[in-house]
């Protein structure tokens, strides 16, 4: 009952947002993002130039295999690129209109947690095993916002309320490991949200956790946006979470977003042969005698990417242009567009 | 958490029980007796000093009193020191070995986690090789070699430092930096190592995504994580720097206990020796407990004690 409370409370004196009709106000425009890492082995391009952009209200869901890049495009919008080894060699983060890459790192640290802010894939290790929630909390309300400590304690235990944890006042004196997985989770996502950022950051949420566990976090994370509004980036591989509740999907393959649309368009009608293959790579427990087709192949050396398109050696469709040159975007609507050359006039007739 | 501490205790007495029992019965196994130098060749006059003493009485006998007097803690007259008990040697001596070996403790600790923590921040930079060089020189150097080292550089060239004794501060410091070298090398690698592991984890991370300042995120966030193998050897390294103040009191003439144990063993003083060895050893198991009670303050998934309610 609290906890609905809580709910109505947030809901009231914020724009509040029908359905998924949303208000098209771009909060993050990321341009031509690219991220390299210097290691012994040489220098690894691990984003090779990103670009898209979020509207206030909107889930946007990246998805690719592993080592594509998704969680480093996002710890780069985040900040959080270590550097060195990494460095950001090219691009914008516009961010609410200022660009974060050219941010020194204090002022970086003004909008970390507080505007836009982050959850990690794997609650069992995200939160610091020798601290109690309740400073885990609290640390980083009162590091952006001066307040006392009961103030703090008193938004913690909301948060707490509005992720659904109950005896929070109890709970916030414990310390992690007296906290189940998916309870951890929910903390963590409660630490992310508790400065009321814009922007929220989750890479592979629900990764770490059962899939009951699964479903209610995912429930949550649109019950949150329904009453705050917020932004989320969601880092993914697994698409059925992205079906769930993406607005919009990026399919990012060795560093670069390969064809981006509503989750409608990409779902219903992947263009991309990549994505094409991603899908069919899904299983289905309505298909009897359906046979899982993985893409065949492995994605390519980051260290040397190819100067065309780096599916090309694993892409049934492969032509010559393929490996020579990068396609250019083509845009199939106003929302979808696919780095394809099979989308250029001049293929149109090969395959048909 | 008394329920522990009861527990702990009992342990404790048992061990020290067995300590006192070994070093009673390897004692005697040492050839000779106190008695031994030339002055009192006289067998009678032995033998009336071994009744004095109780000496002459079998073994078994002998142990008895002996564990009457661990109880009551009075170890009787030192008998190479007639005008000496044992407590009062005890008395006189421990302050100044304790106070050496308090000093010794919180230098090394404080620097060698310093020390650490700036290798780590600095991973592969200067100050981390500087640092690392430094810990592994200070790993190999022997304490008596540096104790010598030590003196012959800053008292001797240099006289900047006394080079013996032990009165003013100034006096502290080489007998202090000798005994402190080797376990401030050992604290520093491992801090820095685990430190380094520490920085990767995932709520390091985390606190950088809540835009925490750096400080609080090393200090607060980090330091105590990385602590716990310190705190783990820091067991042994007590027991370490409490053998090493032995050896540099009698490099530097420190009227401590330990110039008066090396003794009461050449002389096969036996009330010093077990008075002594029972002493160091309660003193030593009681500073390991202590450290177990600082692990689980600083980690609260070790847990002391059974009770309280458990996870959800």
């Amino acid at each position: 009952m609290l906890r609905e409370q809580v709910l109505h409370n947030k809901s009231t004196g914020k724009p509040t947002f029908e359905g998924k009709e949303r208000m098209e106000e771009k909060i993050l425009q990321v341009e031509d993002l690219q991220v390299t890492f210097t290691t012994f082995g040489g220098v690894v391009q691990a984003v090779r130039g990103v670009t898209f952009d979020l509207h206030k209200g909107e889930t946007l869901a990246i998805v690719g295999e592993s080592g594509c890049g998704k969680s480093v495009t996002s710890n780069a919008i985040m900040g959080l690129i270590p550097q060195p080894p990494g460095k950001i060699t090219n691009g914008k983060v516009v961010f609410k209109g200022k660009d974060l890459t050219s941010f020194k790192k204090s002022d970086l640290r003004k909008i970390q947690g507080l505007d836009v802010s982050m959850i990690f894939q794997d609650p069992m290790t995200a939160l610091n095993p020798t601290m109690t929630i309740g400073e885990q909390l609290t640390e980083g309300l009162r590091t952006h916002h001066k307040i006392s400590r009961v103030e703090a304690k008193t938004k913690a235990i909301e948060m707490l309320l509005l992720v659904g944890i109950s005896n929070p006042s109890e709970r916030l004196n414990q310390y992690p490991h007296q906290f189940s997985g998916g309870m951890r989770q929910r903390i963590v996502i409660a630490i992310a949200l508790i400065c009321e950022p814009t922007l929220l950051i989750a890479d592979e949420p629900t990764t770490a956790l059962d899939v009951t566990i699964q479903a209610q976090i995912l429930e949550l994370f649109e019950e949150i946006q329904k009453k705050t509004g917020v932004s989320i980036i969601l880092i993914t591989h697994d698409l059925g979470v992205v079906a769930k509740i993406a607005d919009r999907i990026a399919v990012m393959y060795a560093g670069k977003i390969i064809e981006i649309g509503t989750k409608r368009e990409i779902f219903y009608e992947p263009t991309h042969p990549y994505t094409k293959g991603l899908l069919n790579s899904v299983p289905r427990l309505d298909l009897v005698e359906e046979e899982l087709e993985p893409i065949e192949g492995t994605p390519p050396d980051l260290f040397a990417p190819p100067a065309g398109c780096a599916f090309t050696a694993r892409c049934p469709y492969a032509m010559e242009v393929c490996n020579l040159v990068y396609p250019v975007a083509t845009s199939l609507s106003e929302k979808h567009k696919v780095d394809c050359w099979l989308q250029d006039e001049r293929a149109k007739g090969l395959f048909n | 958490m008394i329920q522990y501490i009861i527990k702990r205790f009992f342990m404790m007495v048992l061990t020290v029980l067995l300590i006192a029992t070994l070093t009673f019965f390897l004692m005697h196994a040492i050839p000779g007796s106190p008695f031994d130098d030339d002055r009192t060749s006289n067998p009678t006059i032995q033998e009336n000093l071994e009744k004095y003493y109780k000496l002459d009485q079998p073994l078994p006998v002998q142990y008895a009193n002996y564990l009457k007097a661990i109880v009551t803690f009075d170890f009787g007259p030192s008998i190479k020191k007639p005008n000496d008990s044992v407590n009062s040697l005890l008395a006189r001596g421990f302050p100044i070995s304790f106070e050496l070996g308090i000093i010794t403790i919180l230098v090394a600790v404080l620097s060698g986690v310093t020390l650490g923590t700036l290798a780590a921040l600095r991973h592969n930079g200067i100050i981390d090789y500087l640092a690392m060089t430094f810990a592994v020189i200070g790993i190999s150097i022997p304490n008596f070699i540096l104790a010598t080292l030590l003196i012959q550089i800053f008292a001797g060239e240099l006289k900047w430092l006394p080079a013996a004794t032990w009165q003013s501060p100034l006096h502290m410091i080489l007998p202090t930096l000798a005994l402190a070298t080797g376990p401030m090398a050992i604290i520093a690698r491992l801090t820095r190592s685990s430190m380094l592991e520490v920085l990767t984890q995932d709520y390091i991370k985390m606190a950088r995504a809540k835009g925490l300042k750096p400080s609080r995120i090393i200090i607060r966030h980090a330091l105590r994580n990385a602590m716990m193998p310190v705190v783990t050897i820091m067991g042994t390294m007590l027991a370490g720097i409490l053998t090493g103040t032995f050896v540099i009191e009698r490099i530097f003439a420190i009227p401590g206990m330990g110039k008066y144990f090396v003794e009461s063993i050449n002389n096969r003083d036996y009330p010093v020796i077990m008075g002594s060895t029972v002493f160091y050893s309660a003193f030593l198991v009681f500073m390991l407990f202590l450290v177990d009670i600082v692990y689980g303050i600083l980690d609260p998934r070790i847990k002391l004690h059974k009770k309280e309610g458990e996870s959800s």
